[in-house]
């Protein structure tokens, strides 16, 4: 289904080191925390890229970068064409319209001291677009297609529950019709209940408007759910990427393996069969990486190669890439 | 019959389109409004208020009309209600008068606050990294010198040839060590709110730094900000009492309270009216403004935004106590 279309956006050893400083007046820089580190992926027209990876791994600051909400410190990332990384800031500004995100904490997302109609117009203002009538009539057309009653515009958002807040973040993504969305464990804090709704309304909204979306998230099962492709990330790097169901059941970087076999079943009889691997050891810190592959200390199949040389993140099968030194043979 | 259903159900969409939200601002004000303490500090201020609106025409006589017949009697009713100072003036008329000074210490103190102490916390929040850094090290020196010091270090130096002129050198001097704290506190406000989702929400829209700024960071550190400034009057209020007792204040005929103070309490023994009223005055005062502001904090306390639970407790207290009295009633 991917396959035939062309890429939305393409990243390209994407970096983004966030610098350590010591020193009160005149500071001094003593290192970085490597918080992205080299990430290249391409995400399709119209299809659902998930992002996976425990906490601290460097998703967030991914979808970030991509946005230019944090400065990438090098890489490039091409957004139908146009390079983003490269671009002025008042160029940017305009290629915002095309672009937009969903945050994961409804609660700290929505301005407090606003109303919901301000809120959602607020793109709508700052580009300009819509004024007056035409700008109430956008602002409850959006209510009414993110499933919210097109009344609440004077409300404020502490009058609403944690899902009707989640629905009102997409609304102003909406705002501006949008190619690309990145959802930023959008529903990482919502009941499970309102997890499967606000999933669906994403879902919804994906086929009715042709929307491409950066899912990140934490939770495999509503990953592979949501997803067409799958990326996993572990400190900075992306070690795994293929296709949803190819990860699920042949998952070849060692650290996928070991994420997978944590994923419950609902199954009696393959549960009960489950093997768990489970990891020794903390992920290090992002600013000391160990040398050669990022996951060696953890590795529980770690070769000498593995402690010198840094895997290169190649594409092993069709569609299916890799970083990993003992997968590279196959 | 369709038709008249319709059209119902229209008016009623429309009535529920009026329907306004309660913003955050209107709900600390209802809470306020519970409060009793915080009631009566905004009364006693709004008297304040009428006090000084009515300075010059309502007191029986004027804060400099001398009557050398009457020099340093006790409160008499109905003349002198608060008795009369060395030269025969009416205290009563001078202590209202005296609301004057303070509450024009207070609302420029709060100005000077609020304007440079603001746009300077504003400016250096939001830019933050080294500039911050520069500017803050500023405010550090600044705050460094003792309050005092600096401020009769400033009226020293200010000419103050007439009475007025140095009524105003007071002000000046006040104003002058009065912003930091506040722009320690915008500062810091904006730090933290800079890196919330809904800034970077507005950033990721392109909203540029005056739509930040405006709408997104500065409505929501100006509930901190009105909570320190009123906190802060009482001190500025008590400093121009100060600087009149010391005499480096208010220059005479002007009353001011310290300065009526500062003129009474060497005969605290033979006439302790010329002390005990306008030090009752300075006290009132401190203490209303402390009392709004308490208020003010806890009705504009994020934390305690949960109050529905706060609501449902209290009505099932209610309801309780309804049950017993009823329980009692029937009982007897």
């Amino acid at each position: 289904m991917t396959a035939e279309s062309e890429p939305l956006v393409q990243v390209h050893h994407l970096k983004k080191y966030f610098p350590i400083t010591r020193g009160i007046i005149i500071q001094h820089h003593i290192g970085d925390i490597k918080a992205v580190d080299d990430v290249s992926f391409d995400i399709y027209k119209g299809e659902t890229l998930g992002l996976v990876g425990e906490t601290g791994c460097g998703k967030t600051t991914v979808g970030r970068t991509m946005l230019r909400l944090y400065e990438p410190t090098d890489g490039q990332v091409i957004f139908d064409g146009v390079d983003l990384a490269a671009l002025r800031r008042d160029e940017m500004r305009r290629m915002r319209r095309r672009m937009q995100m969903i945050f994961q904490d409804p609660y700290a997302s929505l301005n407090p001291r606003m109303t919901v109609g301000n809120i959602i117009a607020e793109p709508l203002e700052v580009h300009g677009v819509a004024h007056g009538k035409e700008k109430r009539e956008r602002v409850q057309e959006l209510l009414r297609l993110v499933g919210l009653n097109p009344y609440f515009v004077n409300r404020y958002p502490h009058e609403f529950s944690g899902g009707q807040r989640q629905r009102i973040g997409i609304a102003r993504a909406l705002a501006l019709n949008p190619d690309l969305i990145i959802c930023d464990e959008p529903i990482s804090s919502l009941d499970v209940s309102i997890q499967a709704q606000v999933v669906n309304l994403l879902e919804d909204l994906q086929d009715r408007l042709g929307l491409t979306y950066l899912f990140i998230a934490h939770d495999l099962s509503m990953v592979r759910h949501i997803s067409d492709r799958m990326a996993v990330m572990y400190l900075g790097k992306i070690v795994e990427l293929a296709d949803r169901n190819e990860i699920y059941l042949n998952p070849l970087h060692p650290y996928t393996q070991a994420l997978m076999s944590a994923v419950p079943v609902p199954d009696p009889v393959v549960e009960e069969k489950r093997q768990r691997i489970i990891l020794k050891g903390e992920i290090p810190s992002p600013a000391n990486p160990p040398e050669g592959c990022n996951f060696n200390t953890r590795c529980p199949v770690a070769i000498d190669t593995c402690f010198e040389v840094e895997p290169e993140f190649i594409e092993v099968q069709e569609g299916h890439f890799c970083a990993c030194h003992l997968v590279k043979g196959q | 019959m369709a038709e008249s259903a319709s059209e119902r159900r229209r008016r009623e969409e429309e009535a529920q389109f009026a329907e306004r939200g309660v913003s955050l601002w209107q709900d600390a004000w209802r809470r306020l409004l519970r409060n009793r303490m915080a009631v009566a500090g905004l009364l006693f201020i709004g008297f304040l208020v009428f006090c000084f609106i009515t300075a010059d025409f309502l007191p029986p006589y004027s804060y400099r009309e001398a009557d050398y017949e009457n020099t340093r009697i006790g409160p008499r009713w109905p003349d002198h209600i608060f008795g009369t100072d060395k030269l025969g003036r009416d205290v009563f008329s001078r202590v209202w008068w005296g609301t004057r000074v303070s509450l024009t210490v207070a609302v420029v103190g709060s100005l000077t606050a609020l304007v440079i102490g603001v746009t300077y916390g504003a400016i250096s929040g939001y830019l933050g990294g080294r500039i911050d850094n520069l500017m803050m090290r500023f405010v550090d020196v600044m705050y460094g010198f003792p309050t005092l010091l600096f401020i009769i270090l400033i009226m020293v130096v200010l000419p103050s040839e007439t009475a007025i002129q140095g009524m105003i050198n007071i002000f000046i001097a006040i104003g002058v060590v009065g912003w930091m704290g506040m722009a320690r506190l915008v500062r810091g406000q904006f730090l933290s709110l800079r890196e919330k989702e809904f800034v970077l929400a507005a950033r990721m829209v392109g909203a540029g730094p005056a739509r930040i700024i405006s709408r997104h960071l500065l409505p929501n550190s100006l509930g901190p900000a009105i909570v320190s400034l009123t906190l802060g009057i009482p001190s500025l209020i008590l400093t121009e009492a100060v600087l009149s007792f010391i005499g480096l204040g208010v220059p005479p005929p002007y009353p001011s309270w310290g300065q009526m103070v500062s003129e009474g309490w060497r005969g605290l023994r033979a006439t302790p009216h010329l002390t005990v009223f306008p030090g009752l005055a300075i006290s009132l005062t401190m203490l209303a403004f402390n009392f709004l502001g308490d208020g003010l904090r806890d009705a504009l306390d994020p934390t305690m935004r949960g109050t529905a639970l706060v609501r449902a407790a209290r009505r099932k207290k209610r309801r309780a106590r309804r049950a017993a009295r009823r329980a009692a009633a029937k009982a007897a």
